[in-house]
């Protein structure tokens, strides 16, 4: 039985944040960039960390470490920028999330994949949508959208306040 | 100086309206309940314009329009008659009697207005 | 209004009624008399004029099928029968009822309305042509609009008796002159001997030459009363299509023959003598000189006409969907910043060719940038042209007489300004309406004329466009804004203002004094939404006023929106830009400024105090102050206000960006913008900074 809905075989960009592994469909992958420049906006919570000149165009990047909880990204070699095309309220909205390393691109049958477990991952389940499994490593498949809902993003307005 | 249009109509409120309208747009009216009472107030008041009403009592609008042309203190100036669409044959009878032109009944106060401007210039 | 008429209405159709039905009983009794039957029918006919004038439709149609009949009975068509006078009482019943359905609310019997005009049916002779019932709808011929201007030849010829109809020839033409540009010739040819002439005769007719997109149908509109007073001509001479090089318009022979006035014979044999055409036409005695005249100002007429379509033709436009203008203003904002990378390497490579290259490059991206921001710009005027329809409805809604000037209608500015411009100005214009032109009695009272004016004017000021709505109204009243600002708190009562610190206390949400709330403004919203619009177009606004004299509101916009001047500012690593719009000048603020002030954030600048914003702190950008800072000082709302940086950069010419939906709640931050070595420097709104931290520190205290 397949879990969340994913009935067919899908491709994983798989990146690690500290020592977890996790994926994103690469549907909904742009590109990767080395770590570039970030311009912090003022007044705006700290998983933001600011926006980039992406070819012309101003990108909000985020700091999936610190969204999750976990200590703050710390640059290396490896740190890069995943853009991601992320839904919201129907409209597209291109984004820049950093990740310590990508790893590779993997295909996952969806008999691989499990349900998220309710404890255990330190992260609100919501943000999952399943386990994957892959020479006896767990892969944590985010369900990107959900990451930057509406609400989680209203946030910010919270945090701006002068 | 307001240019004076007389209204002849029987009826208060087609008087009533056309006196507002007039007045609205900067005009001045005298009123006449009906063809006789029109021509003896125009035998001695002055007017640039006459709008009656065809159907009328004491002295239809035709009398009028006659009266007005044969006397001399408004002999000249425009008249409108208002008819109705079931008189496209007094239209003739009005032109013949002296009648400048016409409006069809119903009419909106912008179409009064449009024809005054038309045949005061 | 209105509904005073439709109360008249009802009066006195019910009075009608009743006199409808007393006559009808009487004629009952005496079926033949005239007087009576007359007086049917003009009740008839006036419940039925005036009902249909003041929307009761139905009353009009149903009165109009059983006047039909009495017209019948008048005219010696049809007798008077008990079945007739039957059905004359129900209806009149049934025009009752129609009545007063209309007050009550209650729904008509349709089918007795019908069953009675049945039964009217029934009773007409057979002679009588079905239509006759059938109302005669006038068909009001609509003008056909052709979109193409075409121009007509109109020989009016009124007969000599038209004068004794009340018709004024000169009205008439004066008519066709309000269609189009237009060319009268008189002729007096046909003017008799002095002991001749009637007095009251109209000898004299008109050639017009007219242009208009009217079409034939509008032009014979205008001769609808005299249609049987007069010969009427119309020819088309020219109708709007043309190929090039074909301006040249017909000989004045042709002209003349084909008016008729002039047959081709004598015009053969005229033209035998070698001479100008017209002189010799008129020395041979073919025409009258008029007739030449005439033709002549045809021909110059289609001629001009025809120049000016040419020409027109020639600075033809392409219409383009705004988006495809919006992807150029974006490619050539991105060109703007490459092109700025490029300077900035080429000077690093010191490679003259390479700088030569980019200083060429750097030529022509300006102008590709001032043409591609050429293309969005529209004259202003079109929105004028709406203020007028607006000050129209809204005088004559408040019974002031008030004539609106306008100038600079041609004054270009970027499409998507103007569009944001509206409301503002609609809510400006309003405001001189109601509360500054006066009534005309107090006008008059005043010593002013009883019109007021508005006027309303655009005019180029560097890479601005200023706007002013001026009024000569009653002015600001200083003494009321300053109490109303008392008493809402704004200000203490010993405070020591000037008028135009008074004056920008109408720009505080909810603040009105109009002392009672019309349909058209005083409720107090109003005028911090306009300054918010035009703070949002990166505007300012700018009251002066002199109390029984008028009012002026200056308004100060941008050309653009897209590309704006700016001075490059440094904080730490983080680059800022400010509009150079509100800058004033920049001082250093050294540490010692700092420690003299006692922790409070003022400078001295040549005596005069300024406050200051610190905004290294403001936006907690980690490390230490400068030893010298800069202070940017700025005019906010005609008050100055520095901001602290670590250093200022220089000016910039700065394509905006928008910081997308993440961003859009951050206050002080209005859009971002990439500077030439491609890092993101953000845009500060120092309007909303000030507030932010005025906020914080009332806050604070």
């Amino acid at each position: 039985m397949s879990v969340s809905g994913i009935t067919e075989t899908v491709q994983y960009l798989t990146f690690k944040l500290g020592e977890e592994i996790f994926s994103l469909d690469v549907a909904k992958v742009r590109e990767i960039l080395e770590y570039t420049n970030i311009t912090k906006v003022p007044q705006t919570p700290d998983f933001m960390c600011g926006v980039i000149n992406l070819r012309g165009s101003v990108v909000p990047v985020i700091d999936l470490r610190l969204k999750f909880g976990m200590p703050a990204t710390e640059r290396t070699v490896n740190t890069c920028i995943i853009v991601v095309e992320v839904q919201m309220e129907n409209e597209d909205i291109v984004l820049g999330t950093l990740a310590d390393s990508v790893q590779e691109v993997v295909e996952l049958e969806p008999e691989q994949i499990e349900p998220a477990p309710q404890i255990g991952t330190r992260l609100n389940t919501e943000f999952i949508r399943g386990m994957g499994k892959q020479d006896g490593n767990f892969i944590i498949i985010l369900d990107i959208d959900k990451v930057f809902s509406n609400e989680e993003l209203e946030t910010v307005q919270g945090h701006g306040s002068l | 100086m307001a240019k004076i249009i007389m209204t002849a109509d029987d009826s208060a409120s087609v008087r009533q309206m056309v006196t507002f309208t007039l007045k609205q747009n900067g005009y001045d009216v005298v009123e006449a309940v009906d063809g006789k009472d029109a021509l003896t107030k125009l035998s001695s008041q002055k007017v640039d314009m006459l709008i009656t009403d065809l159907n009328m009592p004491n002295m239809d609008g035709l009398g009028l329009i006659r009266g007005v042309r044969a006397g001399t203190l408004n002999k000249f100036i425009p008249i409108i008659m208002l008819t109705t669409e079931s008189q496209d044959s007094k239209k003739g009878e009005g032109k013949a009697a002296g009648a400048t032109g016409w409006i069809v009944k119903p009419f909106k106060p912008e179409q009064l207005i449009a024809v005054v401007k038309k045949v005061l210039g | 209004m209105i509904e005073q008429h439709i109360a008249t209405y009802r009066e006195e159709a019910n009075e009608l009624l009743t006199e409808l039905e007393t006559s009808l009983l009487e004629l009952e009794d005496s079926p033949d008399d005239a007087d009576l039957i007359g007086r049917v029918f003009r009740a008839m006919h006036t419940i039925k004029g005036s009902g249909a004038m003041f929307g009761f439709d139905e009353i009009a149609s149903f009165t109009h099928e059983v006047e039909t009949v009495f017209d019948l009975v008048r005219n010696g068509k049809l007798a008077v029968t008990k079945q007739l006078l039957n059905l004359t009482l129900r209806a009149r019943d049934h025009i009752k009822s129609m009545l007063d359905a209309d007050l009550t609310s209650d729904s008509v019997d349709r089918a007795n309305g019908e069953a009675i005009i049945a039964g009217l049916r029934q009773i007409l002779p057979d002679a009588t042509p079905a239509e006759v019932l059938q109302q005669k709808k006038e068909k009001h011929s609509e003008v056909e609009h052709a979109t193409d201007q075409q121009t007509w030849r109109i020989r009016f010829r009124p007969h000599p008796e038209i004068l004794l109809g009340g018709t004024s020839p000169v009205a008439l033409i004066n008519e066709l002159r309000d269609l189009g540009e237009c060319h009268v010739v008189a002729h007096f040819e046909d003017v008799p001997r002095l002991e001749d002439l009637v007095p009251e005769h109209c000898y004299i007719y008109w050639d017009i030459i007219l242009t208009t997109k009217c079409g034939i149908d509008g032009i014979k509109d205008v001769f609808i009363f005299v249609e049987d007073d007069c010969d009427l001509k119309i020819d088309l001479v020219d109708d709007g299509t043309q190929f090039e090089g074909d301006e040249i318009y017909k000989k004045l022979g042709d002209i003349l023959v084909e008016r008729g006035d002039l047959s081709p014979v004598e015009m053969r044999r005229i033209l035998g003598l070698q001479k100008r055409f017209g002189e010799m036409a008129v020395a041979a005695g073919a025409l009258t000189p008029e007739k030449v005249q005439s033709a002549l100002v045809e021909q110059q007429h289609v001629k001009n006409v025809r120049q000016e379509r040419i020409s027109q033709d020639a600075a033809s436009s392409i219409r383009v969907p705004a988006e495809k203008l919006d992807l150029l203003i974006n490619l050539v904002g991105e060109m703007v910043t490459v092109q700025a990378h490029l300077s900035q390497t080429a000077a690093q490579y010191a490679n003259s060719d390479f700088i030569s290259i980019a200083e060429e490059v750097e030529r022509l991206t300006s102008e590709l940038r001032d043409t591609a921001l050429n293309i969005r710009m529209l004259p202003i005027g079109t929105t004028f042209t709406k203020f007028k329809r607006l000050v129209r409805d809204l005088s004559q809604e408040l019974g002031k007489e008030i004539e609106m000037e306008t100038e600079g209608a041609d004054t270009e500015l970027d499409k998507t300004v103007i569009e944001k411009l509206n409301d503002p100005l609609v809510h400006l214009i309003r405001n001189s309406i109601d509360h500054g032109i006066e009534m005309p009695e107090t006008r008059l009272a005043a010593g002013k004329p009883a019109q007021g004016i508005v006027h309303l004017g655009a005019v180029h000021s560097g890479d601005s466009v200023l706007i002013t709505i001026r009024d000569d109204g009653a002015g600001l009243d200083r003494d009321a804004i300053r109490a109303k600002a008392i008493e809402r708190g704004l200000i203490t009562a010993s405070a020591e203002l000037t008028d135009k610190e008074i004056y920008a206390m109408i720009f505080a949400p909810g603040f009105s004094t109009a002392a009672k709330v019309t349909s058209v403004s005083g409720r107090g919203v109003g005028m911090d939404v306009v300054k918010k619009a035009i703070e949002a177009l990166r505007g300012t606004i700018d009251i002066a006023s002199v109390r029984g004299v008028g009012s002026t509101i200056t308004l100060k916009i941008p050309l653009t929106l897209a590309i704006i001047e700016c001075l490059l500012v440094r904080i730490g690593p983080s680059f800022f830009v400010l509009p150079l719009s509100c800058v004033e000048e920049c001082v250093e603020l050294a540490r010692t400024d700092i420690e003299n002030s006692h922790g409070r954030n003022l400078a001295n600048v040549r005596g005069a105090i300024v406050p200051y914003i610190p905004l290294r702190e403001q936006f907690l950008i980690a490390g230490d102050r400068p030893e010298i800072e800069q202070i940017v000082i700025t005019g906010i709302n005609g008050s100055k206000v520095g901001f602290v940086v670590d250093s200022v950069v220089g000016e910039h010419q700065t394509v905006i960006k928008s910081l997308g939906r993440m961003y859009r709640d951050v206050k002080g931050i209005s859009g971002a913008t990439i500077l030439g070595d491609g890092t993101v420097a953000l845009i500060l709104d120092m309007a909303l900074l000030l507030q932010a931290a005025e906020a914080s520190e009332q806050a604070s205290a």
